[in-house]
């Protein structure tokens, strides 16, 4: 229907010939004729807002919206101030390209400096880069600035989310980099055997704290095992559990990486979201993505510029370290928002009450039969066992309005929860699985 | 541009200076000039070899990135670390602002005299 | 001022209700012992903090902003209401499949529609941005190869005009690469690709139109001499604004793609993302594809294939700027495509041709959607130089093209207007742009410290990057 072409046909008639051309087929003479499209593209044509609008309102409503949901295993659901979606919402910051043209582009420097920072600082890093894709790829990204010239292996243990691990073997395809994945052995990282197997070889150790079963690893002694042999240390974490678990910093990492998504981000069918990547001083130059650095405009006054960018691809061409080009800009920006609204105290408070309404839960299943797998403390996820099919279990729920833990396998459930899940709701759950 | 007369200089901008059995390397003034200001460097490690023709370290500007070519073969003895902190001395003193020193040294390039790189680099522009 | 330095101890949003359970606390080895520094301020000073940001930012809403490359068109609002509907926002990605029919149903609509707009058989949604897109399509040639257990082939070839993370991405996936030079006409220099091509040649990442803003007309030649050598073609589609319904990438002879719903298909940028890289490939690539692509008609599935390459990040891409997509490519339509695309170009043609007597073109012939001019004449008869230029427009509330880029032409401006731009738009840019060029010649001295009405002025990017300052340093 539209084009959102403002020119009408008059206008453009009147362009074209004023720069001498008859027709607008005139410009595309030069392109050979067996590549043109004949008779037009196959697909419908075009429709008005209103009719757009009535579509896809359609094709949502076929979606189910659970306004309960104990499942996480890799994107959480927590709660979004409103004025997260204001922000991200101004068309200058929306609209805008990269950063590249510093003097019109300090608020979106500033937004990312300021991300920049809040990220070292919840990590306990040095450093941030703007943002990568999502947790995924910032683990794999990490894997490989860690390599260096005889060191090409990664151990990258088992209790990863499952997709993370797949996306570090992606890209180790392209890298011709090594992976060992360190077994699991009684839902954590196999110490005994990255101990027995790590050597000089060895790039990086990468865990996942919590891990997938959102139990806690011995993040401390895993890192004293990395660093002894010369690896580097690399932590994947979920940002909402810095609020109270010790940082990367403190357990020994060089790089901390995660997925962003829970400060501020909606589950969105898994996007966007954005990766967060930290890390100690000494590695700076190592971390792919873009940067933001403060310094002074030719007057001596204060602003922000994209920095060290000779790293980067578009300078470094196929000797950069990575490809990336862009950052998760607009994510970044909502999570600035978010863990500003939140401050200090929210941010503790989300930590503390996700992972206190996980227990509560636990304890609460384990009451009418589902037995807790986690042998180790767990923050906001953790797995069930039980005899009752985890099919039925969920349908049960899913009838209630409820979206249940994901099903591991047959017996076992991962169940998530976050400050969005109130007692009420948790006893109802357990009440449906008790009758189940 | 400044040239010292004690140094052998390569056509692709690097100064030589002979210090007993090891030979020092770094850039020329004229390519510093060129280069532009210069933020970092990245050089080799202590044991790495060199070889005539190829790049042994890199520097970066702003907006660009260029390789340092050996005019030497050998293998690494020393590298300059005060260069990874202070990228600008190359540009404020290239002469005093060496990249490697190079020992075992099994092939050098012909290299000219102050004169002959004045020559060479007047050709050029 | 940084909200770091607005904070106050003590102030707060209220966002949360109280813990309705009992509280559990983490045994003391792993409990976060260093302070945390987020800042502490009442909902309305933030609220005041990020409006004062917003407006020290320029976006296409702005004003101009015809940065070469990047396709900085018109992002149409109604994308952001339908991207903003709880029934895709409030979907978690790992719902049971018939809980999420909806999500499923808008990419298999957009896979459609976007596979007959580049002549591709499937699509993959995964990848999060062009450069990942890339990496993608790689991967795939790479994954082809090796099935067929013919993994000599090392080197990927890439014109000498190219952005610079197709050269990234083939190193990142393994490939040397091999610079094809272009001929003075701008396009590949078909004697030179055919010394090249050899069974060494695993294949060929190419943009059409080129990165000069011309269409390569030997298209067909140069595909058809990297098929006889074995290798495959990679089509970047980052210039696709200027042909889609006019020439298909698949047509052309291409084999894999990646599209920038960010450029392309009006998805905001977001001040640098999130943007949207996906990638399509003919037939006999669909079993390498990543993630899922969907089946069906009336219930649809998630498929996975058999020999995929793997996952390029979690979950299934980024969904909301799918949304975005579907949202422009229902609303323009079978004609709306190449309406959008034509006047691309002729706005393009339009602003080259007032300017052409003024600034030395580098390549004088008819352009696509984008032209590129190069200063260098003018540098050095007046010593302004493109960067100056571009500052200078800053001074005009005009964003500068893109600058220095391609690399193969001396002190470039690249300029692409886009089709979202009116002729009054472009009449007022051009007439900036000649009205600097006089200034060039009368006074450079204003040009060399242009922009003086911006926030800031230019910055000592040296300083930043020699001692990098990258975070607030807090006291304690």
């Amino acid at each position: 229907m539209g084009s959102y072409v403002p020119n009408t046909l008059d206008e453009r008639k009147a362009m074209l010939n004023e720069i001498g051309y008859e027709s607008i087929e005139d410009l595309f003479r030069h392109i050979p004729e067996q590549v043109k499209v004949q008779g037009g593209l196959n697909i419908p044509e075009g429709m008005s807002e209103m009719e757009v609008l009535k579509k896809i309102k359609k094709i949502a409503a076929k979606n189910k919206v659970f306004p309960t949901i104990f499942r996480g295993a890799g994107a959480y659901r927590h709660y979004i101030p409103a004025m997260v979606n204001s922000v991200i919402s101004k068309e200058n910051l929306q609209t805008a390209y990269t950063p590249y043209q510093a003097e019109i582009s300090q608020g979106i420097l500033q937004s990312i400096f300021e991300y920049q920072t809040m990220l070292a600082d919840l990590t306990g890093m040095d450093v941030s880069n703007a943002s990568v894709y999502d947790g995924a790829t910032a683990a794999a990204e990490a894997v490989a600035m860690c390599t260096e010239r005889k060191r090409k292996k990664a151990f990258v243990s088992a209790t990863v989310m499952p997709s993370v691990l797949e996306v570090i073997k992606t890209y180790c395809f392209g890298n011709e980099m090594e992976i060992e994945v360190i077994p699991e052995k009684d839902g954590v990282t196999d110490i005994e055997y990255l101990k027995e197997h790590i050597d000089k070889t060895a790039a990086c150790v990468l865990i996942q704290h919590p891990n997938y079963y959102g139990s806690l690893e011995d993040a401390q002694a895993i890192g004293e095992v990395a660093h002894e042999a010369g690896a580097k240390y690399v932590m994947s974490v979920n940002p909402i559990s810095l609020g109270a678990l010790k940082t990367p910093r403190e357990y020994g990492a060089d790089v901390a990486v995660g997925e962003g998504q829970p400060l501020g981000l909606p589950i969105a069918f898994g996007g966007p979201y954005l990766g967060f990547m930290t890390c100690v001083e000494g590695m700076t130059r190592k971390m792919p993505g873009r940067v933001v650095g403060e310094t002074v405009d030719h007057n001596g006054k204060k602003g922000y510029v994209l920095t060290l960018q000779a790293r980067e691809q578009h300078i470094r061409r196929e000797k950069a370290s990575s490809n990336i080009c862009s950052n998760q800009a607009l994510c970044a920006l909502a999570v600035g928002v978010y863990l500003s609204c939140m401050g200090n105290e929210g941010v503790k408070s989300v930590a503390e009450q996700s992972m206190s309404k996980a227990h509560y839960m636990a304890s609460k299943l384990a009451e009418v039969g589902f037995e807790v797998e986690n042998k180790q403390n767990f923050f906001h996820e953790f797995v069930t066992v039980s005899e009752k099919s985890s099919e039925k279990v969920l349908k049960a729920l899913e009838d209630a309005d409820i979206l249940g833990g994901y099903p591991l396998d047959e017996k076992r459930i991962l169940w998530c929860c976050t400050e969005m899940n109130t007692k009420e709701e948790i006893d109802k759950v357990a009440s449906i699985l008790k009758e189940v | 541009m400044e040239l010292r007369a004690e140094l052998k200089y390569s056509k692709s901008h690097e100064w030589v200076k002979e210090e007993g059995d090891v030979k020092v390397v770094g850039l020329t003034d004229f390519a510093q000039a060129e280069l532009g200001d210069l933020v970092f460097v990245n050089l080799p490690e202590v044991g790495d070899e060199v070889t005539v023709g190829e790049a042994f370290a890199d520097v970066e500007s702003v907006k660009a990135v260029s390789d340092v070519f050996s005019p030497i073969s050998g293998v690494v003895t020393e590298i300059n670390e005060d260069l990874l902190d202070a990228p600008e001395s190359i540009n404020e003193a290239p002469y005093d602002a060496w990249f490697v020193k190079v020992g075992e040294v099994s092939e050098t390039e012909e290299l000219l005299d102050a004169d002959a790189y004045q020559a060479f680099v007047d050709s050029e522009s | 001022m940084l909200i770091f330095e607005k904070s106050k101890a003590g102030r707060k949003c209220q966002n949360l209700p109280e813990c309705d359970v009992p509280v559990v606390t983490l045994d003391e080895k792993d409990k976060r012992e260093v302070k945390l520094h987020l800042p502490e301020l009442s909902e309305g000073e933030l609220s005041r903090h990020y409006t004062e940001l917003a407006k020290k930012s320029h976006g296409v809403n702005d004003g101009f902003y015809p940065l070469g490359s990047c396709t900085m068109k018109y992002n149409p609002r109604v994308n952001e209401v339908v991207a903003n509907l709880e029934g895709f926002t409030d979907i978690h990605p790992l719902q049971p499949v018939e809980t999420v029919q909806g999500c499923l149903e808008a990419m298999k609509i957009l896979e459609t529609y976007l596979c007959e707009i580049t002549g591709m058989k499937r699509m993959t949604f995964q990848p999060a941005a062009g450069a990942h897109g890339e990496f993608t399509g790689l991967l795939l040639i790479k994954a082809y190869h090796k099935s067929r257990n013919d993994e000599k082939r090392k080197k990927i070839i890439v014109p000498d005009s190219a952005h610079g993370t197709n050269p990234a991405s083939a190193a990142m996936a393994g490939y040397s690469v091999i610079s094809v030079p272009s001929g003075p006409d701008g396009c590949v220099d078909i004697e030179k690709l055919e010394e090249i091509a050899g069974d060494d040649i695993a294949g060929l990442m190419l943009t059409n139109p080129n990165t000069v803003g011309l269409f390569d007309k030997n298209i067909l030649k140069i595909t058809e001499i990297i098929h006889n050598c074995g290798g495959l073609c990679y089509y970047d589609g980052a210039n696709l604004n200027a042909v889609m319904g006019t020439v298909r990438p698949g047509d052309m002879g291409f084999d894999v793609i990646h599209l920038n719903l960010h450029k392309t298909f009006s998805t905001p940028h977001g001040g640098g993302g999130p943007g949207s890289g996906p990638v399509g490939c003919k037939d006999f690539l669909v079993p390498f594809l990543p993630s899922i692509q969907v089946e069906g008609e009336e219930t649809f599935v998630p498929v996975r294939q058999p020999e995929s390459i793997g996952e390029m990040k979690n979950f299934f891409g980024n969904f909301l700027v799918e949304v975005r997509a579907l949202a422009y490519v229902m609303t323009l339509g079978k004609e709306g495509i190449p309406e959008a695309s034509t006047n691309a170009v002729l706005n393009a043609n339009y602003m080259m041709n007032k300017l052409k007597d003024l600034y030395t073109m580098a390549y004088d012939e008819v352009c696509m959607h984008e032209f590129v001019m190069s200063l260098a004449d003018l540098k050095k008869q007046t010593g302004v130089s493109a960067m100056d230029i571009a500052k200078g427009l800053l001074d005009f509330e005009i964003h500068p093209p893109t600058m220095y880029f391609p690399l193969i032409v001396e002190e470039a401006l690249m300029v692409e207007p886009t089709e979202t731009e009116s002729k009054e738009t472009m009449d007022e840019a051009i007439a900036v742009f000649r009205k600097l060029q006089e200034t060039a010649k009368e006074n450079a001295e204003s040009l060399h410290n242009a922009p003086v009405t911006t926030p800031v002025t230019r910055m000592d990017e040296v300083g930043a990057a020699r001692h990098p300052i990258l975070r607030f340093q807090f006291e304690d």
